[in-house]
């Protein structure tokens, strides 16, 4: 049913989502690969590439890493470069579920993961034209819409080790840019990740109440300062004011060792 | 976005049908076309083989054909699924209308209130399609409300066009028909260049800084793309036409969708039948079918999509 799940008895309120912190990430790229690796044998399976090899590769990806420069208003001259990886952000009112007709894409009631069914899904393309984050990508072999499962074939599974019940991409990432938890729960761990660092939405006003937060690169000195609160490790050595030259600075080194 | 041409064929030939099955199913049972079951069988047949081959060239673009039924099950929630339900229900009381006009000769009591019942579902399927692009927030250029109304209008200017060619072929109800085409031309112009003007002077809300959220710390540029080559995204919602090849296409359509059979459907009124008329009228319908593919293009060409702003573009 493509009608969002009304807050109820049946929600519990559960919101699983990321947290990506945008102040760590090294735009590495493993949790796209590993995104990749996994889905495409996955619940989404396959996820198709054309020409891979080639000259022009194209194919269907659920995560992707863009790399910004943000000219930073207090010190223009000091740019900063952010790596941003985007995919699903399981948004709480998506028009992606609501516009599509069969009832291929929904928003799962007890965890809020927002999920293509390949068997309902016609290839309209019409939910990926009502995401505003780009996070639908089409895949032409398959005929289907894929999109972020949140790995739900991962996370719920007693087949695998319990640490490693986690999405592939937060598994993967290796400085923990990367963090996976319950949104809906104030309590969670994750939740006072976004209170302590400020976690913000993506595009607010589209109004989709995205679940996914990122956490804002922190605030850093300018360059040419001196780190804060570390005291330099010894004294620069004294200069003199009239430094000799040729022979005679050769001769006054050489006598001051 | 892109302009899928399986996408443009439906509207454009679903919308003419559906024109044309509006206005039967209104000026038969009004009286103002005659009975006739030779006007009747030739004028319904080409209104649903019109919509009927829309529909079907609609389902090329999808990726599983085969399960375009489907598509009717959600239509609490979604104007595609509304708009397959609507034009499935277009049809019962179409072809009860064609029973009584061609068949009996009759499009008058029940027959009559078929025809009425099949107008008012064309309108709603025509209806629904704008609705499919003007609930989508993504794109502003859809967005917007002259979107439903130029759907609306562009449908039963077409439609009118058509019925204009089967009116003086027929020598029935000429400059009644002429004088509709005239109406619904020229206000669908005036609607196509009020929407033109608001859409050029319009802005999105959004941009790279709250796309990204970084316009926290201040301006954001693009500094190196996710991916080499291109992708699903950018194929599909980063399609773009230059801005003066949309000026040319924009008078295009202005000449070949409105002026041509404007022109045309006021000589046809003048004239009130005959060779010359038919020729004229035909003149007419054959130029905005031409421009109707040619505005339909730019419709899905022009409109652009808020996920270009994660691929460097600086407005949407």
């Amino acid at each position: 049913m493509t009608s969002l799940p009304q807050p109820g008895p049946d929600t519990g309120g559960k919101k699983l989502g990321l947290v990506i912190d945008l102040d760590i990430c090294v735009g590495c790229h493993a949790c796209a690969t590993s995104c990749k690796e996994w889905n495409t044998g996955g619940y989404s399976a396959p996820l198709s590439d054309h020409d891979p090899y080639g000259a022009h590769p194209v194919g269907a990806w659920l995560n992707r890493v863009h790399a910004y420069e943000v000219e930073q208003a207090v010190r223009p001259e000091d740019p900063r470069t952010v790596h941003f990886p985007r995919s699903c952000l399981h948004c709480e009112t998506p028009d992606c579920v609501t516009v599509c007709p069969t009832g291929a894409s929904f928003k799962r009631a007890g965890d809020g993961i927002v999920l293509v069914d390949p068997d309902l899904c016609i290839g309209c393309k019409l939910c990926s034209w009502a995401c505003p984050y780009g996070a639908r990508e089409y895949d032409p072999d398959d005929g289907v819409m894929k999109k972020c499962t949140l790995c739900v074939d991962r996370i719920y599974n007693d087949n695998i080790p319990e640490d490693d019940r986690v999405p592939a991409c937060v598994k993967a990432c290796p400085v923990g840019a990367r963090h996976f938890g319950d949104l809906g729960d104030p309590a969670s761990e994750i939740s006072a990740l976004v209170r302590a660092r400020g976690g913000y939405d993506l595009m607010p006003e589209m109004g989709y109440q995205p679940v996914n937060k990122y956490l804002p690169p922190r605030d850093r000195p300018a360059p040419d300062a001196s780190p804060a609160g570390l005291e330099p490790l010894a004294a620069p050595e004294a200069v003199p004011e009239d430094l000799p030259s040729g022979l005679w600075r050769w001769l006054d080194r050489a006598l001051s060792r | 976005m892109h302009p899928a041409y399986s996408v443009i064929a439906f509207t454009t030939a679903s919308g003419m049908g559906y024109g044309l099955l509006i206005l039967l199913g209104v000026l038969t049972p009004a009286g103002a076309l005659p009975a006739n079951p030779w006007l009747g069988a030739l004028a319904l047949l080409l209104g649903l083989a019109l919509v009927t081959g829309g529909l079907l060239s609609s389902t090329l673009h999808l990726g599983h054909p085969e399960r375009a039924w489907r598509a009717m099950s959600q239509w609490r929630s979604s104007w595609l699924s509304r708009e397959g339900v609507a034009a499935l229900a277009v049809y019962p009381p179409v072809l009860l209308f064609a029973i009584g006009w061609v068949l009996l000769g009759d499009a008058s009591g029940f027959w009559a209130a078929m025809g009425v019942l099949g107008a008012l579902l064309s309108l709603v399927t025509v209806a629904c399609t704008g609705m499919i692009y003007a609930s989508l927030t993504t794109i502003r250029q859809w967005h917007h409300p002259l979107v439903l109304p130029v759907y609306i209008g562009l449908a039963l200017a077409t439609g009118a066009l058509l019925l204009q060619v089967l009116s003086v072929l027929f020598g029935y109800g000429v400059s009644l028909v002429a004088w509709i085409a005239v109406t619904a031309v020229a206000g669908s112009l005036a609607l196509k260049l009020l929407y033109w003007a608001s859409i050029d002077r319009g802005a999105s809300s959004s941009s790279p800084e709250t796309a990204t959220g970084l316009g926290r710390i201040g301006k954001v540029t693009q500094l190196e793309a996710p991916h080499s080559e291109t992708n699903y995204v950018m194929s599909e919602m980063g399609y773009k036409v230059a801005r003066k090849h949309a000026r040319r296409v924009r008078l295009l359509v202005v000449l070949l969708l409105f002026l041509v059979p404007g022109a045309a459907s006021l000589i046809v009124a003048s004239l009130g039948g005959g060779v010359l008329a038919g020729l004229v009228a035909l003149v007419g319908l054959v130029a905005a079918g031409a421009g109707i593919l040619a505005e339909r293009w730019l419709f899905f060409a022009e409109a652009t999509h808020v996920v270009t702003l994660f691929y460097g573009e600086r407005a949407a």
